[in-house]
């Protein structure tokens, strides 16, 4: 049954589905709310056998998540912003020892200059941790993502960032089925770690490894992490047979036979999609529900046939340009197809299918430069590029 | 063969030699089945006094737990010298995250087993004096207004050693170290910086804290033993010294260390809900010089050039713990 709620209310209800048993919490906004519902049904008995521990920072927040996947319990948090750049020595611990973490990121703009709304910057600084990241399209598939996150994470005892975009989607009302406890219960067995922490069978986490093991380590990691490529597919299908709702970890729209085809992450892809239906057609849409690790082959697959890809993306590498752009240029290498990085939504610009059809007008055009930032106003960068500065 | 006078307190003070007491009241040290929580083969320096302070610690904390103890340490010489990967000193499960989350990682813990119904087994953390008094503080300080279910252990040598003995926020006045060199007018750490944790710990209104020292072993046992009878947030912090960060030599850590607390400058007590319960009284005083001669990091204020002015800043240190904890004061 579909209901109306909003998306922070939808992702607290489903992690509380999931049956966590440790959840730290620090308030960012906009991740709040999340962390505020479920706060409440712990304090209320609605979701038993849960401590919530309101922490002091968000590192201490991963690192009491740290202990708690370590010491055998399930273990969420949620985050945002300057609260996941807080965390980040303690996000690649987590997944260095391999710990079955699930946090939602309330995608958040970084400062300076301080701005609350949304864009990828936080998650995409944190793409190289060593998490699984997954990026939700809109609230519903937040909802299957966090699900399927707590499975793919215990499965794979690695962690597990669930990406959903700051006020667009985390305040957005917008009906949307939960799945049932049942279903859920039946998908998402009890949480039996690899290794515990018990006196009954002492063993030592996190010693010191040094230039003689160091290098197989980080190889086994990486190799763990790209099992998710497939994994995530394999446990999305059983998601979808448990709920019927459908998730995978690179999608494609009208990319049959497309000319040009757009490549995008998180709520975005709903407005490009909604721009494209309204042309003519020949161009298509690639959405990555799963990031990283990067489904390279899936995406060459996708637009294997295409002159252009553009990559829609709501963070950039400063002195270099687009992050999804580069691995995308990776899976790409070897095709003739030309790449475009287009920069939009930062700080939580809104992008409009006006922009996107221009965009892509201007691309039919030949005019789409590699690099550019979608809706620049150019009248206030170029005023303060010529504006002379005193040494 | 003329006779002997047997002292009950035969160096002069409570370390009673296990022998002359009953069984039950010998430290676990002198337990030929204790549990060796930090076994030998581990790569400290030699005269090492955290290595001692920790195998005490937790040899006394498995025996008041009956074995159910899960250890959280910080990164420190501590985490490197005892597990060289492929190999591990300890002897009970062991967990190490970062530098400065080690009570954070403990609060987890602890939750976690209560949470999966295991709530016997209990959660000591463990840091040294930079974990724990500075980058460690914050995580520290939650888990103390929490009351959260952990007993967190200071081993204090007063310097970060690992990375070279650079000055802490517990590094005493006129301290050399690496980043207060004993050069200048003022040579050495500064007066007027530093951090009493003990008090700073008390603030929090916690169910327990003590401080000890490496050399002190009844007593230090006591107070775990003490700790581990709690549940709730707890604070034990261990003088221990460093032959290296000390420039002292390694058969002198046990002497150092009772010098600490005999001169003033390092007073043993316990507190609980931010009182002080119990002092242990200096039964044999001496100045401070006694205790700063033997180590080079205050060679400075001895030697061609004595500084009787620093000596006595320092013995006003010494003289205001003695006042304020009444540690001359006859035991009852």
């Amino acid at each position: 049954m579909r209901s109306q709620m909003e998306g922070s209310r939808a992702i607290a209800e489903t992690v509380a589905r999931c049956r966590p048993q440790v959840v730290p919490a620090y308030p960012i906004t906009p991740q709040t709310h999340i962390v505020e519902a479920v706060g409440a049904m712990v304090k209320d008995g609605s979701l038993g056998g849960c401590e919530f521990i309101t922490v002091e920072s968000e590192f201490a927040a991963m690192s009491a998540a740290i202990g708690a996947s370590a010491a055998g319990a399930r273990t969420y948090t949620a985050t945002a912003s300057q609260g996941l750049l807080y965390m980040a020595e303690a996000l690649f611990n987590a997944s260095g020892l391999g710990l079955p973490i699930v946090m939602t990121v309330a995608n958040r703009a970084i400062g300076a200059p301080i701005n609350i709304w949304n864009d990828h910057s936080d998650a995409m600084s944190q793409r190289d941790c060593g998490w699984v990241q997954l990026y939700a399209e809109d609230n519903q598939a937040a909802i299957g993502l966090h699900v399927i996150a707590f499975r793919l994470a215990e499965h794979l005892s690695t962690p597990v960032m669930v990406c959903v975009d700051g006020f667009v989607l985390t305040h957005a009302f917008e009906p949307v089925e939960l799945p049932d406890r049942a279903a859920i219960d039946a998908y998402l067995p009890p949480f039996a770690p690899r290794q515990l922490l018990s006196p009954d069978e002492p063993v030592t986490i996190g010693a010191m490894v040094g230039p003689e093991a160091f290098t197989e380590v980080r190889y086994l990691a990486h190799h763990q992490l790209m099992q998710a490529v497939d994994g995530f597919d394999v446990l999305a299908a059983e998601y979808e047979a448990a709920t019927g709702h459908h998730h995978r970890a690179v999608s494609g729209y009208h990319v049959d036979g497309a000319r040009t085809v757009i490549v995008a992450l998180g709520s975005v892809a709903g407005t490009i999609k909604d721009a494209v239906d309204e042309l003519d057609g020949g161009t298509g849409v690639v959405t990555l529900s799963l990031y990283r690790p990067f489904p390279a082959d899936q995406v060459r697959r996708l637009v294997a046939g295409a002159d252009h890809v553009i990559v829609v993306e709501r963070a950039f590498a400063p002195g270099a340009g687009g992050v999804v752009s580069a691995d995308v240029r990776g899976a790409l290498a070897g095709l003739p197809a030309r790449v475009s990085t287009v920069v939009a939504g930062l700080g939580g610009r809104a992008v409009t299918k006006a922009s996107i059809q221009h965009m892509l007008a201007d691309a039919h055009a030949g005019r789409l430069a590699d690099l550019s930032f979608l809706d620049l106003r150019t009248d206030v960068v170029q005023r303060e590029l010529a504006t002379p500065r005193s040494r | 063969m003329t006779g002997q006078t047997v002292k009950f307190y035969q160096i002069g003070s409570r370390a009673v030699g296990n022998r002359l007491l009953p069984a039950e009241w010998r430290t676990e040290q002198s337990n030929p089945d204790r549990r060796n929580a930090l076994n030998s083969g581990h790569r400290a320096c030699q005269g090492c006094g955290e290595a001692l302070a920790a195998r005490y610690v937790l040899d006394a904390a498995v025996r008041a737990t009956k074995g159910r103890l899960v250890a959280v340490n910080a990164t420190g010489c501590l985490e490197v010298f005892s597990t060289p990967y492929p190999e591990s000193s300890w002897q009970v499960p062991w967990l190490h995250s970062l530098f400065a989350n080690a009570a954070s990682v403990a609060t987890g813990v602890a939750a976690a087993l209560k949470m999966t119904g295991r709530d016997e087994i209990r959660v000591l953390a463990q840091g040294g004096d930079g974990g724990t008094v500075d980058i460690g503080l914050a995580c520290l300080s939650g888990m103390f207004e929490r009351n959260d279910d952990v007993l967190y252990v200071c081993y204090d040598n007063e310097a970060y050693m690992n990375t070279g003995v650079q000055r802490s926020g517990a590094t005493p006045p006129a301290a050399r170290t690496a980043t207060t060199e004993a050069v200048g007018a003022r040579p050495g750490n500064p007066f007027g910086t530093g951090k009493d944790m003990a008090r700073i710990a008390m603030a929090h209104e916690i169910p327990y804290v003590a401080t000890a020292t490496v050399a002190e072993l009844h007593d230090l046992e006591a107070k775990v033993e003490r700790a581990m009878s709690l549940r709730g947030a707890r604070y034990l912090h261990v003088l221990v010294p460093c032959p290296l960060g000390w420039g002292s030599a390694p058969a002198d850590t046990i002497r150092l260390a009772r010098l600490a607390q005999r001169c003033g400058l390092f007073p043993l007590l316990e507190a609980e809900h931010g009182e002080v319960t119990a002092v242990l009284p200096i039964r044999d005083p001496v100045p401070v010089e006694e205790y700063l001669k033997p180590q080079k990091r205050y060679a400075h204020l001895f030697g061609d050039h004595p500084r009787a002015d620093v000596l006595s800043a320092l013995q006003a240190l010494a003289d205001r713990n003695i006042a304020r904890y009444r540690l001359l004061a006859e035991e009852p």
